[in-house]
């Protein structure tokens, strides 16, 4: 563990982009990203690939990424170089899959300045290519990624056909290959328990519904990952329009969930989060559920205009700097969850100018 | 509460089952849980439901030799089944039947509307593009998928109106 130093060590003196709490409607999105499948022509997808294969895509891509004008100041990190802590630090900050970084051989990303840009390589696809945004921004995210897309097409021979557009190693990707999410955070939603009948109308109009950390994972926090489902048959800008009119929907639904607490159950909703508030400030050992869980009701005292001089950014930075391997870099070294617990009530107390 | 299989150790799951309209209630150990629970909550994942749309198709389009073999990678359309994702590239035009009827499924239409590679994009880029999506149009008209075709047809609109309006500027 990095008594040694880590090439990722960089990364911890900011926070990512995406968390600043800046951008259109931040109270209530957290975070816009648009993620692209693409496919180096001949050579085999992972479900067929051998370590000779990959190490070709690799080294295509590397040496494609370095034709990309977009890419200027990104560097690329190899999995496999990096230890336990290194990698699930990739993951919390969102920067890669958590299937990316099992089976380490060959993998890489990319990661561009700021970490507004990422790409994995030799993940399901050969390319994975992300751009992640603050707030509810997926116009902005598309024009990068459409932009670094074409400057990548002109140096690497992507899979395409004109008529099934890109070819994907799942074919629930094939066509654009594109799939937008936006993570949002909607606690009024849980608290007045509307929230399954807001994601099950969601999965009707093609949009689905993750928990923080994609596939698979438990929405913590109260926070909520929406993306399209559907990849072909429409063009990337309708499938955007299309996520954006029913994630209005949403967040209307949210705010009037919100504002219905603020004033018919004024005192329970503010009991809730001060009590939050009271545990985060005093508390001596805390897992990171129940951190993602109290500080989701201070986020939302913020929103509200209850906690004076405390800002949407601190809060959203401790829920990145809280997660396992955050801490573990912080402290310089590996922790046990026990000890981790302890640190994480410490870095909690300090930022929130509690009990020392 | 004693577990109803067994009748010996503490029951710690309560499941609900619901057999010909008919809901019952069953109290169980850990140990008989598990094994019951192999048969009511086998995992269903992403490459299940994918495989169950494949096998659908497979009765819908019986012409496709299954066991054909990619020239490319050496998949067939069994072990795609089976694994839910396709091996390399080449498999797409190997598996063309099959596939196009597993694509329409999952995505609502076969037919792609987004970018394509900037490579592929000649100078005359706005031309070709809507000689493809007159191209599409057509077919989607063949195929009676009018939703989609009222879609392209308002594209092929913009498309023209769009290239007027560059002419006319260029003219000017």
């Amino acid at each position: 563990m990095p008594e040694k130093p880590s090439p990722l060590d960089e990364f911890m003196k900011q926070p990512s982009e995406w968390l600043r709490g800046t951008g259109p409607m931040s109270d209530i999105v957290m975070s816009s990203r648009i993620r692209l499948a693409r496919n180096l022509e001949k050579l085999p997808f992972a479900t067929r690939s051998t370590k000779a294969t990959q190490g070709e895509v690799l080294n295509a891509v590397k040496e494609g990424l370095t034709h990309a004008p977009s890419l200027k100041r990104s560097a690329v990190y190899e999995i496999g170089e990096l230890d336990e802590v290194d990698r699930q630090f990739l993951v919390e900050r969102h920067l890669v899959s958590r299937e990316h970084i099992v089976h380490a051989d060959h993998k890489a990303v990319a990661i561009g300045a700021n970490e507004v840009v990422s790409i994995m390589i030799n993940e399901e696809d050969h390319l994975r290519i992300q751009v992640m945004q603050s707030g509810l921004n997926l116009r902005d995210a598309w024009s990068a990624i459409d932009t670094l897309d074409d400057e990548l097409s002109e140096a690497l021979p992507f899979a395409y056909s004109t008529e099934w557009g890109y070819l994907t190693c799942c074919p629930t990707n094939t066509g654009t290959a594109m799939r937008a999410s936006v993570m949002l955070h909607l606690p009024s939603l849980v608290i007045t328990k509307q929230i399954n009948k807001v994601l099950h109308t969601i999965t009707k109009l093609g949009l689905t519904a993750r928990g923080l950390y994609g596939e698979g994972t438990e929405a913590s926090g109260n926070f909520f990952q929406i993306s399209n489902q559907v990849a072909l048959g429409r063009s990337e800008e309708e499938l955007i329009e299309n996520i954006e009119r029913i994630l209005k929907e949403v967040i209307h639904q949210e705010q009037t969930g919100r504002d219905s607490l603020a004033t018919n159950n004024r005192t329970q909703l503010e009991d809730r989060i001060w009590r939050a508030y009271g545990i985060l400030r005093h508390a001596k050992t805390m897992s990171s559920t129940e951190a993602l869980d109290l500080l989701s009701a201070v986020r939302l005292g913020v929103d509200l205009g209850l906690m004076n001089g405390l800002t949407r950014t601190t809060v959203n930075e401790l829920f990145l700097y809280s997660q396992p391997a955050h801490l573990q870099k912080l402290e310089g070294k590996a922790l046990s969850a026990k000890e981790r617990d302890v640190k994480r009530a410490e870095l909690v107390r300090s930022r929130l100018g509690g009990q020392a | 509460m004693v577990c109803e299989l067994c009748k010996q150790s503490q029951a710690t799951v309560h499941l609900t089952e619901i057999v010909n309209d008919q809901m019952t209630e069953l109290h169980l150990c850990e140990t008989c849980a598990n094994q019951k629970g192999a048969q009511v909550e086998s995992h269903f994942g992403l490459s299940d439901l994918l495989s169950g749309l494949a096998d659908f198709s497979k009765t819908q389009e019986p012409e496709e030799v299954s066991t054909k073999a990619c020239p490319n990678c050496a998949m067939t359309y069994d072990d795609f089944r089976k694994v839910g994702r396709l091996g390399c590239a080449e498999c797409y035009p190997t598996f063309k039947r099959s596939l196009g009827s597993l694509l329409k499924r999952i995505h609502g239409s076969p037919i792609h509307l987004g970018k394509s590679p900037a490579r592929l994009v000649k100078p005359s880029k706005a031309k070709s593009e809507l000689a493809e999506l007159k191209k599409k149009l057509e077919r989607a008209i063949e195929d009676e998928a009018f939703e989609e075709a009222a879609r392209l047809r308002d594209q092929v609109r913009r498309a023209e109106q769009h290239e007027k309006q560059t002419k006319h500027h260029k003219d000017a």
